[in-house]
């Protein structure tokens, strides 16, 4: 498996560490109800088709990533920084 | 205060020639992580202009003199072989990180052959150009490596790491002389 970066370019899985879903980059506000950070921690989809992970670039640029790719067919489809995203 | 007395990275160390590659320690210089602030990128660069020197695009480095700007990330270069200038610290967190690495350079046309068996990027000149710098990986450990000639790298990895560095590379030229003499 390989990842393009969209700084450092086409490289090797073993550079990059896997984190979990992108549902990570939406933490409930202050004094959310408990469902939402129910959600925010535990429940995950297990999509057969397109996902969205985060990864970081812990042997390149050390940037954190949302990777999209596709569990059936094993695409990667996209490579985005997380920094510079609304909000981010 | 207690007298604590500085060393060079490498201090005693030869360079080492085997299979026609020549493993060299590079010497100690001044290093400053230049890590703009959002918004800082054009105030920087007139603090830069000063040292004749722009912002290193991504995976590039750029130089004036023995003076270099080195990409190592996002909005973040390392200034090598220089103090920073005036006016610098206003737009960039600029930290010394002098005596934090340790560099070799590794020179010959089979340098990029060699350096396949610990780094998992094309390193030959086609894909790894003149003024080419990357983050990559040497073996597990986080490097910076930079093209600084037609048939020569350097590698630069955190100075805690420097007797690993060397222990890799010279069994990997080991091996690499061994091959080639097995094959004649
Ligand atoms: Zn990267």
């Amino acid at each position: 498996m390989r990842l393009t970066c969209p700084l450092c370019g086409d490289r090797d899985r073993r550079e990059f560490h896997y984190y979990g879903s992108d549902a990570y980059l939406d933490r409930p506000a202050e004094g959310a109800a408990p469902a939402a950070w129910d959600d925010y921690l535990h429940n995950r989809d297990n999509p057969a088709g397109l996902t969205k992970d985060l990864w970081y670039h812990e042997q390149g640029c050390a940037q954190w990533l949302v990777v999209t790719r596709n569990t059936v067919t094993h695409e990667v489809s996209a490579v985005e920084l997380v920094a510079g995203r609304a909000g981010a | 205060m207690p007298e604590l007395i500085a060393k060079e990275a490498w201090q005693g160390q030869a360079a080492v020639t085997r299979a026609g590659l020549v493993l060299a320690p590079l010497q100690d210089r001044p290093i400053w992580s230049v890590a703009l602030f959002p918004g800082g990128a054009d105030g920087a660069a007139t603090a830069l202009e000063s040292l004749g020197l722009g912002f290193p695009e991504p995976n590039r480095w750029v130089s004036a003199a023995e003076v270099r700007l080195v990409w190592t990330g996002r909005a973040q270069a390392f200034l090598m072989g220089a103090e920073p200038p005036a006016g610098l610290a206003g737009h960039a967190a600029v930290t010394d990180q002098s005596g934090g690495w340790a560099g070799v350079s590794l020179s010959g046309p089979a340098g990029p052959e060699a350096l396949a068996r610990l780094v998992p990027v094309d390193l030959r000149p086609g894909s790894f150009p003149a003024g080419a710098a990357i983050r990559a990986p040497v073996n597990h450990m986080s490097a910076v490596i930079l093209r600084t000639g037609p048939e020569t790298v350097e590698v630069w990895v955190f100075r805690s790491m420097a007797r690993t560095l060397w222990h890799e590379l010279t069994e990997v030229l080991a091996r690499f002389e061994a091959r080639a003499t097995v094959a004649g």
